[in-house]
């Protein structure tokens, strides 16, 4: 008997490994509840769950959905493009008014960084991140690095590569506290422009070349060029990025390395920084991180609603 | 707190051959039959039944599996610390099969609830037995009773019953703690 130490999942920063490991461990057995005949079990049963998407996913929002419906949760959607915010609503009243309709947890995406703190300072109810602009993403990094314990074990000591987008990417900064936490080292690789000033101080090291930040790692996570979030111009053309950055089987033939794992955490624009046949091919772990994605979130979901006390 | 015994290593191993007699005169014939343990604590009952069984039938193979049934519980929400789950192992089919479910001590009836509940989502068997070591016969919360009872045990709802496994078997107990007033 255990539980977590927050009330909710803000970002990885502010939870702790004992978390992490928590977590996982619910995961587990999540992951044989979704590979039975019937996949659903009745725990969230007088739950409601709005999940709050200010802006685009297709991937989080399916896998969030899933994840509380087959934990009997009954499931509210929301989405800005089609809401009372375009009339200028404020965020604090909009989410208020969902929780007088009586919601227990609210799952929220948001363009602005720090938004889901910001509702939690303002809200008494159970808040999960799905995503903060370029903030965190929290559970996007626990199925990353779920993924990667099924493969590796223990990420003790492991090595891992973030390529690409790292500026824009909340991906990227979530993957780095979770897999800290969990003891890896974690480098980053990318054109310059791309690179957060100041990662240093996170404990991560900048590798330029892509080819010699290869042959060090033992999973590469490939990263999406957010060209939505780009607002000037960071490289010459998108060919000369992927010339330079992006993963193709014969950058792999050159490294050689039969065992490396390669991740992408979609949506994959192939061709530009990860090949079709790369994406598709024996490397690549990216389906098991979609399936492993409704594992953890059933987990995170449960761990807090456990917390949320009735009556 | 006081401690008492209730069934003593040599008493307890009794119980478990006639539990195994009871199973083996009501079924004889094993092929459609399969044990299945309620997660935790029903595994290591389970499993000396299995042993004690084989040893009846040497030539049979008897199925054992384990269930868990925290998602199941109706107390979700209601305790102060959220339960962690045990692992589910069944590695079976469990449709039109005759099931007996294990568990150490029969208190509320709650967890055997629950374990219905979570053994339905696996298939639909012929029909469903329980068996469990100490009956506490005046606890009931829900109208459950077992097929095969190990002892039937009278105390009252704030009073504990324990059974402790030794791995070799050397040392097995039910013990009694009655709280002091």
């Amino acid at each position: 008997m255990t539980k977590l130490s927050t009330k909710h999942l803000l970002g990885i920063k502010n939870i702790t490994t004992e978390d992490i490991h928590l977590i996982f461990q619910t995961a587990d057995n999540f992951k044989e509840v979704i590979n039975r005949p019937i996949k659903k079990v009745p725990s969230l049963r007088d739950i409601t769950i709005a999940n709050i998407f200010f802006e685009n996913s297709t991937r989080t929002k399916l896998s969030f959905e899933l994840a509380e419906k087959r934990l009997s949760a009954d499931v509210v959607n929301f989405s800005a493009s089609s809401s009372s915010v375009k009339k200028g609503e404020t965020l604090v009243d909009t989410v208020n008014n969902i929780l007088a309709m009586k919601v227990d947890m609210v799952v929220m995406r948001h363009p602005n960084p720090g938004a889901c703190v910001h509702l939690a300072r303002h809200i008494d109810c159970s808040i999960i991140n799905a995503g903060d602009g370029a903030h965190e993403h929290p559970t996007q990094a626990l199925l990353d690095a779920y993924s990667l314990r099924e493969k590796l074990g223990d990420l003790t000591g492991k090595k891992i590569l973030i390529v690409g987008d790292i500026l824009h990417s909340r991906v990227a900064l979530s993957n780095i506290f979770c897999l800290q936490k969990l003891g890896a080292e974690v480098r980053v690789c990318g054109p310059a422009t791309l690179i957060p000033k100041h990662i240093e101080a996170l404990g991560v090291k900048v590798m330029m070349n892509l080819k010699e930040a290869l042959m060090w790692c033992d999973v590469a996570n490939m990263l999406r060029i957010q060209l939505e979030r780009q607002d000037i111009q960071y490289f010459p053309s998108l060919r000369e990025y992927t010339l330079q950055y992006g993963l193709s089987s014969r950058l792999l033939k050159e490294i050689g390395k039969d065992d490396l794992i390669i991740m992408h955490p979609g949506p994959i624009n192939r061709g530009v920084e990860i090949t079709t046949d790369i994406a598709d091919g024996k490397h690549s772990i990216i389906l098991e991180q979609v399936e492993n994605g409704v594992a953890v979130r059933m987990a995170v979901l449960y761990l807090l609603a456990g917390q949320t006390k009735t009556a | 707190m006081e401690e008492r015994t209730l069934l003593t290593n040599k008493a307890l191993n009794y119980t478990l051959d006639r539990l195994a007699f009871e199973v083996y005169e009501q079924h004889v014939d094993f092929s459609n039959l399969a044990l299945i343990s309620i997660q935790p604590r029903g595994l290591p009952l389970g499993k000396r039944i299995v042993e004690k069984l084989s040893a009846l039938v040497p030539d049979q193979k008897i199925l054992h599996g384990a269930l868990d049934v925290t998602f199941y519980r109706d107390d979700f929400r209601r305790r102060e610390e959220v339960l962690v789950p045990s692992a589910t192992d069944l590695d079976f089919s469990i449709e039109g099969k005759e099931i007996i479910l294990i568990d150490d001590v029969l208190f509320t009836g709650r967890t055997v609830r629950s374990a219905m509940d979570a053994l339905l989502d696996y298939g639909r068997p012929k029909n469903v037995e329980l068996l469990t070591l100490i009956d506490r016969r005046f606890s009931r919360e829900l109208p459950v009773q077992p097929d095969y009872t190990g002892r039937i045990v009278d105390v009252v709802k704030a009073e504990r019953v324990k059974v402790e496994w030794t791995d070799d078997d050397s040392n097995n107990r039910v013990i009694l703690f009655s709280s002091d007033q």
